[in-house]
């Protein structure tokens, strides 16, 4: 062993390399980098089964399901049949509940970051007095519960005609996700150089030029990680949408969520349902991936 | 056309906080009526009856401490703050370390990451799959199920009895036949199980010898069954023994020897000429069935660990990020003065995250104070009530039935003092980042 390692230093180069650890460390090093894998292989393997337990699932006959685990239907994968989503698109319910959910979801995104750049623009670079104690204001709202809402909302939204509405859960969410998006974007636009601004003010342009030509372009980042973010809480949103959606306009995980009571009977509903809520955060998840982690790094207040 | 460069007029200033009031108004105006509004209405209402109209001062807050469920429901939120936070940030260090020492540590990042972009209602229906009591159908009662017989394996044989008038069944449930002399042998027939659920492996049993070469005890376990017939208490032809059963032999109540029955249900006991022979009671045991991971007991560390699964993710990243900003110069001079991983780990590495591990923890504490989704999921209904948590005890009370809403604004507000602290906290730390 030790003659194979150490082979007569015929070239200059090899012998100007450092000396290599001794093999009882390398070994250690060695051992210890396979535990660290060990480790990591099995709390993914952890981190993954449960997902692929609901794919399985919502691929199985109803039947299967009930008598036999999903990990059994791995080593005859030809039981496995796509009956359930048909089953389930061919349902207009499912389908009525998706659309809603992208009704819903999109324009309280839209609505969010729009008024949220917006203020976060004024907060930042807009003299008023008040200024700081109304910002006060917002970042103590940044940890209100939303739960505080839903009894007097109701009944706002009740008085004016929007409760058990599309409309009415966008106004609740985007009111909701107001402070936290203030709150990132005024910090977002405080980093651009107040030279930068005073310069394009001294140019002329107005603060709507400013704010459309210099402040969102060099905001973008910020604004796609709240776009995302924003859009994900939405759309996996289920309290707010069980109180303030009614029947027409309910989103997925609420006409899910009314399945559950029967759990066992309502899989072949239940699983591939909740597989088709889930494959679009998760695309977004995967195509974003990037805003989605400097969100969460700045999201970390809230 | 560019206007000349002029200084800023007190015009231009009046005509941007005018402005101020246009960029604001929107945002000001929702806040106002959706977030602030509701906090003072709800504040006064919490004073008021169900019904609204009578004024009942805190009566609605000690209604709360003395209802059942709520306190359930506070008892239950206290340990979620006590034990998710830790949990989720712990996971996330460990994971943000480790991941930094193999190659594959974006892929482990993003699959652990994934969860979070998962709705709480989906990850509610993944986790009831995961704890279903039936080990047939639930993946973790089927590796528990698989970890204990792989500890235990003997077969049990649930409900077998001894037919009347053979060998006796002791007080703790074993069976237990007269003392025997030497070279004696021994017979145990069963009844009380079918046919049709013996092991595949077990043969038809063969009557002992009458004795044994070296006058030890042996015997046969079988079942003493013949479909339509056979003779009571006797080895028929056709009835098989039973395999992999317990046999004890007793001397004076003590076990001396102990052996398991062969594919034909023969046991013997070499070299021991006299005892009782003793079948313990675990061979008739009902079998190893799991946890009931949603029973009333078990049910909030059960949905506790669904939101590790899926917050841990988060704890990772952010604790990644924190580190990747720490300084490299310490790790690499503890490293040359060799000290090890863990001493690395627990004396440069974590007090140096301690900042990053702060945020995340309160970030994770004010999440876990407003925790409804999962546990109105994942929790079946007829113990729903032993999973309560603050935000679903005012959900129930105010909406799933309860209507109370006098009752559901005093939980609301409670919740709302509840993340004060939080508030204060932030209010700090936003003074502190102007200045």
């Amino acid at each position: 062993m030790t003659e194979l390692l150490t082979r007569p230093a015929s070239d200059s180069a090899a012998a100007a390399r450092p000396p290599r650890p001794g093999l009882a460390a390398r070994l250690a090093a060695r051992t210890r980098s396979g535990a660290v894998q060990a480790v990591l292989l099995i709390a993914a393997a952890l981190w993954l089964m449960p997902t692929v337990g609901l794919l399985v699932t919502s691929l199985r006959p109803k039947e299967d399901s009930a008598a036999s685990g999903w990990w059994t239907a791995l080593a005859r994968p030809a039981t496995l049949t796509l009956d359930n989503y048909t089953a389930l698109l061919g349902g207009g319910e499912v389908l009525g509940a998706f659309w809603n959910t992208v009704l819903i979801s999109v324009p309280a995104t839209a609505l969010t970051v729009a008024l949220a750049a917006l203020a976060g623009y004024a907060f930042a670079w807009l003299d008023f007095p008040g200024r700081d104690w109304l910002f006060l204001v917002v970042v103590c709202l940044l940890v209100v519960p939303v739960q505080i809402g839903l009894i007097p909302v109701a009944r706002l939204l009740g008085a004016v005609g929007l409760f058990g509405t599309v409309p009415g859960v966008v106004l609740f969410h985007v009111a909701y996700g107001l402070p936290f998006a203030v709150f990132l974007l005024r910090n977002q636009f405080l980093e651009i150089p107040q030279e930068l601004l005073e310069a394009a003010r001294i140019d002329g342009c107005g603060e709507w030029t400013i704010f459309r030509r210099l402040a969102l372009p060099l905001a973008v980042p910020a604004l796609a990680s709240l776009a995302i973010f924003q859009f994900l809480w939405v759309w996996n949103d289920m309290l707010v949408a069980l109180v303030f959606a009614g029947s027409g306009s309910q989103p997925l995980t609420v006409l899910l969520q009314s399945q559950m009571r029967q759990f066992g009977s309502n899989l072949d509903v239940l699983a591939p349902g909740a597989f088709l809520s889930l494959l679009v955060p998760v695309a977004v998840f995967f195509s974003c991936q990037r805003y989605f982690v400097q969100g969460a790094m700045a999201g970390s207040v809230k | 056309m560019r206007t000349p460069t002029r200084p800023r007029s007190s015009g231009a200033a009046l005509r941007r906080r005018g402005l101020a009031l246009v960029f604001l108004l929107p945002a000001l105006a929702l806040l106002g009526a959706l977030v602030l509004y509701p906090i003072g209405w709800s504040v006064v209402r919490s004073l008021f009856d169900a019904s609204g109209s009578g004024f009942v001062g805190l009566g609605n807050y000690r209604a709360a401490f003395a209802d059942d469920a709520t306190l359930t429901a506070l008892r239950n939120s206290a340990i979620w703050v006590a034990v998710a936070p830790a949990l989720v940030t712990g996971l996330g260090l460990v994971f943000a370390v480790l991941t930094e020492k193999v190659r594959w540590g974006t892929a482990f990042k993003l699959l652990v990451f994934m969860p979070m972009a998962i709705s709480f209602l989906a990850a509610g229906i993944t986790f009831r799959l995961v704890y279903e009591q039936d080990p047939q159908r639930g993946v973790l009662n089927a590796a528990a199920v698989a970890v204990h017989d792989t500890f235990d394996p003997d077969p049990s044989y649930p409900g077998a009895r001894p037919r009347p008038g053979g060998p006796a069944t002791a007080p703790d449930g074993s069976v237990r036949t007269a003392a025997t002399g030497p070279g004696t042998a021994v017979t145990v027939p069963l009844v009380g199980i079918k046919p049709a659920t013996l092991p595949a492996a077990a043969r038809p049993a063969a009557a002992p010898a009458a004795s044994a070469a070296d006058g030890g005890v042996h015997g046969t376990v079988y079942l003493d069954v013949t479909p339509g017939g056979g003779t009571p208490g006797a080895i028929d032809p056709g009835e098989r023994g039973l395999p992999g059963i317990t046999v004890r032999l007793l001397d004076d109540g003590r076990a001396v020897a102990t052996t398991t029955t062969a594919a034909d249900g023969s046991f013997r006991f070499p070299g021991r000429t006299s005892g009782t022979v003793d079948l313990p009671a675990a061979n008739f045991a009902a079998p190893y069935r799991g946890i009931a991971w949603l029973g009333p007991g078990l049910v909030t560390p059960a949905v506790i660990g669904a939101y590790v699964w899926i917050w841990a993710g988060f704890a990772m990243v952010v604790i990644a990020g924190g580190l990747a900003n720490l300084p490299r110069e310490t790790l690499e001079a503890a490293r040359m003065d060799g000290a090890g991983e863990w001493q690395i780990f627990r004396r440069i590495t974590v007090p140096q995250l301690a900042p990053v591990l702060g945020v995340v923890l309160v970030t994770m504490v004010i999440n876990v104070m407003k925790i409804f989704d999962l546990v109105f999921v994942i929790a079946p209904g007829p113990v729903q009530q032993d999973a309560g948590v603050l935000a679903l005890r005012l959900w129930l009370v105010s909406f799933g039935g309860g209507n109370d809403q006098g009752l559901g604004s005093a939980l609301g507000v409670l919740l709302l003092l509840l993340v004060v602290p939080a508030m204060v906290l932030n209010i700090r730390r936003f003074r502190r980042s102007t200045r």
